[in-house]
Formats: C-alpha cells, sequence, structure tokens
C-alpha cells in the first residue's frame, strides 16, 4: 500500500531532503492550493556588497529549489525531479530582504516536465528573476 | 598593456571571490586567471547536498558557482576591470556529480562589447571531457559603475587596503 502524504506533509518531506534548502532556509508558505516559497534575506547571500546586490547564483539556487519542489509534490507520494536544463532571465536588481518564489507546470510529461518559477520581492508584478526549466522525472523506489 | 591588466586581475581577482559574501559561504576558491578567463573551485560540503539520499549537490550550488565564474571572466574582458550583473545565464546539467569530488568551473568571455560580455563555462570534477555541467551567460557592467568616472572598485574597502596598482597611478599622474 502507498502511503498518502497531505500537502504539507509532502513539501516538508520535500524541504527537508534537501540539505542546501535548510543552508539557504528556505521556507514554504501554504494558502490552500497555492504554494509559495520564501527566500529570507541573510547577509550571506550577498553577491555584491557595494550594491547589495543579491548573488545571482543564491537566487538561481532558490528558484531551481521551488521547482524541484513543486514538480516533487505532484502525485501521491514524494520524488524530486533532477534538471536537466534551466534557463534564467534576471530582470532586476535583488534587493536585501525576502525573496518569493511560485512555480507553475507548464507540462507535465511522464519522463520530462517544464516548469516556470517567478521570483518577486516586492510585488508579483515586478519579478526579480524568471527560471524556465526542463526536469527528469524520477519515479518513486518500488518496494 | 595587458601584462599591467592581467597582474591587476591576479591582484584583485581573489578578492573578487573572497569579497562576495556568497561566494565565501558556498566556500568558492579562485584558481586562475586571464584576460577574458576564469577557473574557480568549490570543495564538496555537506550542507550543500540536493538530495540527502544521493548525497549529490544541489544543482542550484552549481548555479552559483558557474555563474560567479562566468561573472568573473566577463570582469576580466572589459577594457576596465568592473563589476557586473549577470542578465542571463542557461546550465545544462550533463551528468550527476560524484558526491565528495571538488569541482571546477572553468569560464570564457568569448565576445565582450562595450558592456555586455557573453561567457560560456564549464564545471568538471578534474577531467574537462567528462563535464557534470555546462553554460552560457551574458553580463553587463552594472548602473553605477557606468554612471562613475573612475573605476568603483577602487573605492571598496578591500581593495582600499592594497598598494596602489602601478597603472592607476600613473593614470593620475598624467
Amino acid at each position: 500500500m502507498t502511503e498518502t502524504l497531505s500537502l504539507d506533509a509532502k513539501v516538508k518531506q520535500a524541504l527537508d531532503s534537501m540539505p542546501y534548502a535548510n543552508t539557504l532556509a528556505i521556507r514554504p508558505i501554504l494558502m490552500g492550493e497555492d504554494l509559495t516559497f520564501v527566500l529570507p534575506y541573510s547577509p550571506d547571500i550577498i553577491g555584491n556588497p557595494m550594491l547589495k546586490a543579491l548573488h545571482g547564483g543564491a537566487i538561481g539556487a532558490f528558484l531551481e529549489t521551488a521547482a524541484i519542489v513543486g514538480l516533487g509534490i505532484v502525485g501521491d507520494t514524494l520524488a524530486l525531479p533532477k534538471p536537466i536544463g534551466i534557463n534564467i532571465d534576471y530582470l532586476r536588481r535583488g534587493h536585501p530582504k525576502d525573496t518569493y518564489a511560485r512555480a507553475v507546470i507548464s507540462r507535465l510529461g511522464s519522463r520530462v516536465a517544464n516548469v516556470r518559477v517567478k521570483a518577486w520581492q516586492d510585488s508579483v508584478r515586478t519579478p526579480i528573476a524568471i527560471l524556465h526549466g526542463n526536469f527528469l522525472i524520477t519515479k518513486p523506489q518500488k518496494k | 598593456m595587458d601584462k599591467e591588466k592581467l597582474q591587476r586581475l591576479w591582484d584583485l581577482a581573489p578578492m573578487f571571490v573572497e569579497g562576495t559574501p556568497h561566494a565565501k559561504f558556498l566556500g568558492f576558491k579562485f584558481v586562475a586567471i586571464e584576460i577574458g578567463k576564469a577557473t574557480l573551485s568549490m570543495p564538496y560540503s555537506e550542507k550543500l547536498i540536493g538530495n540527502a539520499q544521493t548525497k549529490v549537490l544541489h544543482g542550484g550550488v552549481l548555479t552559483a558557482l558557474l555563474d560567479q565564474a562566468s561573472g568573473l571572466a566577463a570582469v576580466s574582458s572589459f577594457k576596465n576591470i568592473q563589476p557586473v550583473a549577470t542578465l542571463d545565464l542557461r546550465i545544462d546539467y550533463m551528468r550527476t556529480g560524484t558526491p565528495g569530488k571538488t569541482i571546477i568551473a572553468e569560464a570564457r568571455a568569448y565576445k565582450t562589447t562595450t558592456h555586455i560580455a557573453f561567457v560560456r563555462a564549464i564545471a568538471h570534477e578534474g577531467d574537462v571531457d567528462d563535464p557534470i555541467a555546462s553554460s552560457q551567460a551574458s553580463f553587463m557592467t552594472t548602473a553605477s559603475s557606468r554612471k562613475s568616472l573612475g573605476n568603483p572598485l577602487e573605492r571598496t574597502k578591500a581593495v582600499k587596503n592594497l598598494p596602489p596598482a602601478k597603472p592607476t597611478t600613473t593614470e593620475r599622474q598624467s
């Protein structure tokens, strides 16, 4: 019998199985079915100390985490997909404050999924970065 | 002149890496620099794991490493050394990394215009022919550095503590 997890539990389990997400202190905000992630500001994620701008790599890792978790929680059991290729557009400078992200699955195939993730700070209408990527779907291991 | 710029790059590049808080946080190490080329390395660390079961590093860590190496290559490719911001970054993950292995990122700016640099980079574990990821990115000189007359890097605290570089002194005297 496969165990069915609640959305909350799946998101928590997905983030817990990703030590780096924990290193960046990424946490979820669940509002009904809408899943948003937060990357809390920390001096450790600064990329340009003069401009106090966030590091592109930290924003990239955050977007990728949102994509992986967003895909991983689809279905009854947890299965984290592996990235094949990602494309990130940096639209605005990341200011030293909390960043939010939400993933939208463009297509979910049996082997490959295409996901878009938007990251913003002040308003969802002024995103700071957008990721779109292809991910390899991994099947949960059979017992 | 290229020789002087190269010397200056070797003086500045380690600080470009260590002076970047997120690069320091992830443990990036400066390896080498040439005009338009940069190499960095990153030792394996448990806090950077992306999958607790397989112990493989998080893809985002590679994103950060490739971004940093590519950015450094971009910095070195401009006529005047100046900070840059990433415009876009594309990464192909070619194979899973080996847990425990140090990752090396080599970047090359293959075309640089007045304010934009186009950079390709590769991440591997010692064998360039067996890459774990490759990337293509574009960088722009940051707005504040374009507006200011001098090199904004000269004003940072870290750089201030350095003995003045020869080319700059000559420029000021002339």
